[in-house]
C-alpha cells in the first residue's frame, strides 16, 4: 500500500513537473515569437542588425552580441532597457510591446539553455 | 500626472473616467511610468522645462472609438495629439507640440484592411507598420511591392501624413502622393471619407484619389484638422530583375551635367532612384591635406578640391542609378542611360549584378533592401555605437531643406551652410563633398543629422540655435524645410510667409473653422487653434 502510495506521489509530482515545464515552454515560445517580432529587426543575426553591432562595439566579444546568446541577463535587466532606452535605441510603449509581452520576452531571453525551444526561428525575409 | 493646461480637474476626471468607459481601464495610461514612455525618445529640451511632456495617453482600438474620444475631448476641451506607431524620430517621436496633450496612439489599429496585387494598392490602419504590410504580402505571397523608408518600423500612413518618402520609382518613393482615399475622424468626431471612400460601396477607393469635387486630403498631412484612421495607397508591381551600376565622374563641377542627365534620365521613366555621393571624403576623421583645407576661415575652391580629389586617386562624384524591370529592358535602359552619361569626360561605370527575383539568401545579405521594398533597420548602425562611432549619441534632429534639383544648388548649399556653421563654431556637418537625398522626385532635400544628448543640455541648446540659423539660412537663399521636430516646426512655418504669411492665415481659418474649441494637435506645423495664437 505504502509502495502504490509511494508510486502514485511520484507520478503526481512528475505530472505536475511536466506541466510546469510545458507552461515554461510555452512562455518561452511565446517569448521567442514576440522577441523576432519586435527584437530581432536591430538585435537578429547577421548584417543590418544596428543592435547588435552596438552590442558588439560595445563588449568587444567579452560578452556575446547577439541577445540570444546571452546567459547573463535578468528580467529586470530586459525590461529596464525595453522600457528605459539606451544610445538611440527609444523606449517601447506599452501599445507596442505590452507588460505580458515584454515578460514572455524576458522569459525567451533568460530561459534555461537547455530548454527544447532555444533555436531562434528563421528571420522574416 | 499632469492635467492638461487650462483644464478644471474635475473636468479632467470626468474626462478620464468617460475615456475609460469607452476603452476599458487598460487603455488609458496615466500613471507617471506608462505616461513617461510617450517622451520623445529624442527630445532636443530632454530634461528642461521646455520639454514637451504629455499629461495621458489613450489607445483606441477602432474609428468609432476614436470618434467618441475626440467627442469627449471636444466636451471638456482636452487637448489631444495622435500618433500612429510613434517612431517619428528626429522629427518629434510620440510626443505633442505642446505640454499635456493627451496622446491618441492608434498602434492597436493595426489592420491591413486589403492588398490587391493585379490592382495594386492596398488600404491599411495606422498602426500598420511596414514591416507589418511586407510580411502580410509575403505570407500571402503577392505580386506587389511596397515603397519603405529607413527604418521600416513606422506606419504606412503616420510616414505618408509626415510626407515621409522612400527609395524605389519616383511616383511610389513620395508616400503622401501615392495615397489614395482617407478615413478621418474630424475635430467634432465625425467621420469622413476623401476620395472615392465617401461613396458608400465603393469598389475604386484605394485605386482613384480624388472622387469628386475638391480634394481635402492635404489637410490632414502635417495637419491638424482631424486623425486618419483608414488610408489607401497604390502599390507596385514586383518586378523580374533589379540591377544598378555606378557612374562616377572626376571633378567637382561635373556634378552639373552630371544632374542634369541624371534627371532627364529619372523624368523620363528610365531609371529608379539615383543616389549620389562622393568616394573623396567618406567617414571617419580626413587626412591631414583634407583638414586643412576645411579649417581655413574660407571655402577651398574648386580647383584645390579638384587636385585633392586627383591627389586621392578618386573620382570627385558618384551615383547610383537603378533599374527595376524585365531583364531585357534593365539592359536597353542601361546602355542608353551609359551613352547619354559618357558625354561627361572620364565618366566610368562600375555594374552591379543583375539580380533575379526571388533573391538567394546571398544576394538578399548584400542588397541595399529598401531599394526594393524590403523593411529593416539598418540605417540606424550609421548613429548607432560601432567601432567607427563608439560613444554614440541619444538621437537626433534632422534638419530637411528641400533645394532645386540641380549641380549648381548642391555646390552653394554646401558654401551657405559651411558658412553658417563655421560662423556658429560647431564642427561641420556639411563638406564639399556632401550630396542630398533624392527621395523627393522632384526636388533634392540637403539633409543633415544633429546628435542630441540626455545629459548634455548645453550641447543641445548649442545645435537649437545652429538649427535655428540655418533654417534663416536657408530661408534667404530660397529653400525651406519639408519637415521638422516640433521645437522648430513655429520657425520653419514663418519662413513660408509669403504675402505676409497668407497660408498661414488660411490654415489658421480652417484651423477656426474645424476645430472650433483647438483640441487637435495645437501647434502642429505651427498652426495654432485661436486660443493659443500668439501675436505675429
Amino acid at each position: 500500500m505504502k509502495t502504490i502510495a509511494s508510486a502514485t506521489l511520484a507520478l503526481l509530482l512528475l505530472a505536475r513537473a511536466e506541466t510546469a515545464n510545458a507552461q515554461n515552454r510555452t512562455a518561452v515560445d511565446a517569448g521567442r515569437d514576440q522577441y523576432q517580432y519586435s527584437c530581432a529587426i536591430c538585435h537578429g543575426r547577421g548584417p543590418g542588425n544596428p543592435g547588435t553591432v552596438a552590442l558588439q562595439a560595445k563588449y568587444g566579444g567579452k560578452s556575446p552580441a547577439l541577445l540570444e546568446d546571452r546567459t547573463d541577463l535578468t528580467s529586470g535587466t530586459v525590461r529596464f532597457f525595453v522600457r528605459r532606452g539606451v544610445s538611440i535605441m527609444p523606449f517601447f510603449r506599452k501599445t507596442e510591446v505590452s507588460d505580458a509581452d515584454l515578460n514572455a520576452i524576458a522569459a525567451y531571453l533568460t530561459r534555461p539553455r537547455d530548454a527544447t525551444s532555444s533555436a531562434p526561428a528563421a528571420l522574416p525575409r | 500626472m499632469a492635467i492638461p493646461p487650462g483644464v478644471r480637474a474635475a473636468d479632467w476626471a470626468a474626462a478620464l473616467k468617460q475615456f475609460i468607459d469607452v476603452l476599458g481601464s487598460q487603455w488609458v495610461f496615466t500613471s507617471d511610468e506608462d505616461v513617461a514612455l510617450y517622451r520623445d525618445a529624442y527630445s532636443p529640451f530632454w530634461g528642461e522645462p521646455e520639454e514637451r511632456l504629455v499629461s495621458a495617453a489613450v489607445a483606441p482600438d477602432t474609428t468609432e472609438q476614436v470618434s467618441q474620444i475626440v467627442k469627449i475631448a471636444n466636451r471638456y476641451r482636452i487637448p489631444l495629439f495622435s500618433i500612429s506607431t510613434g517612431k517619428n524620430l528626429g522629427y518629434g517621436g510620440s510626443a505633442g507640440n505642446v505640454s499635456g496633450t493627451v496622446i491618441v496612439d492608434l498602434k492597436r489599429m493595426n489592420r491591413v484592411i486589403e492588398v490587391d496585387d493585379e490592382r495594386y494598392f492596398a488600404i491599411v490602419e495606422p498602426g500598420v507598420a511596414y514591416f507589418d504590410l511586407y510580411r502580410h504580402i509575403q505570407d500571402r505571397k503577392l505580386k506587389v511591392w511596397i515603397d519603405t523608408p529607413d527604418p521600416g518600423w513606422g506606419s504606412v500612413v503616420g510616414n505618408s501624413l509626415d510626407h515621409g518618402v522612400g527609395y524605389t520609382y519616383g511616383v511610389y518613393r513620395d508616400h503622401f502622393h501615392s495615397h489614395s482615399g482617407l478615413e478621418v475622424v474630424m475635430p467634432n468626431g465625425e467621420i469622413v471619407r476623401t476620395g472615392m471612400g465617401a461613396l458608400p460601396g465603393s469598389k475604386t477607393w484605394g485605386e482613384y484619389r480624388y472622387g469628386f469635387g475638391p480634394t481635402i486630403d492635404g489637410l490632414f498631412a502635417q495637419g491638424n484638422v482631424g486623425i486618419v484612421t483608414k488610408m489607401g495607397f497604390h502599390l507596385m508591381p514586383a518586378p523580374e530583375a533589379y540591377q544598378t551600376s555606378v557612374v562616377s565622374v572626376p571633378k567637382r563641377r561635373d556634378l552639373i551635367p552630371l544632374v542634369k542627365i541624371v534627371n532627364e534620365l529619372e523624368y523620363s521613366g528610365a531609371i529608379g532612384m539615383p543616389q549620389y555621393g562622393s568616394a573623396v571624403g567618406g567617414f571617419g576623421p580626413p587626412n591631414p591635406a583634407l583638414a586643412a583645407l576645411l579649417n581655413r576661415p574660407t571655402n577651398p575652391t574648386d580647383e584645390e578640391l579638384d587636385q585633392y580629389a586627383a591627389s586621392q586617386n578618386r573620382p570627385y562624384w558618384r551615383c547610383e542609378l537603378q533599374w527595376y524591370g524585365p531583364a531585357s529592358v534593365i539592359a536597353t535602359q542601361m546602355e542608353y542611360a551609359k551613352a547619354r552619361l559618357r558625354s561627361i569626360p572620364g565618366a566610368a561605370f562600375t555594374d552591379g549584378p543583375l539580380l533575379q527575383f526571388p533573391l538567394t539568401a546571398e544576394q538578399l545579405d548584400r542588397v541595399h533592401k529598401v531599394a526594393i521594398g524590403i523593411p529593416n533597420m539598418a540605417i540606424f548602425s550609421i548613429g548607432a555605437r560601432s567601432p567607427l562611432n563608439p560613444s554614440p549619441s541619444d538621437g537626433h534632429l534632422w534638419f530637411s531643406p528641400i533645394i532645386p534639383k540641380s549641380g549648381e544648388a548642391i555646390l552653394e548649399a554646401q558654401r551657405v551652410f559651411m558658412d553658417v556653421f563655421r560662423q556658429m563654431g560647431m564642427p561641420s556637418l556639411t563638406t564639399p563633398f556632401s550630396t542630398p537625398a533624392t527621395w523627393m522626385y522632384r526636388a533634392f532635400v540637403f539633409i543633415m543629422g544633429f546628435p542630441v544628448y540626455r545629459n548634455n543640455p548645453a550641447q543641445n541648446k548649442k545645435t537649437r540655435d545652429v538649427f535655428d540659423r540655418l533654417i534663416k539660412a536657408a530661408a534667404e537663399h530660397g529653400w525651406g524645410e519639408y519637415r521638422t521636430p516640433p521645437a522648430f516646426q513655429d520657425a520653419v512655418m514663418s519662413t513660408y510667409n509669403f504675402n505676409n504669411h497668407a497660408l498661414l492665415r488660411v490654415h489658421e481659418t480652417i484651423k477656426d473653422a474645424l476645430d472650433p474649441n483647438g483640441i487637435l494637435a495645437a501647434g502642429r506645423a505651427g498652426i495654432w487653434p485661436k486660443h493659443l495664437r500668439k501675436a505675429r
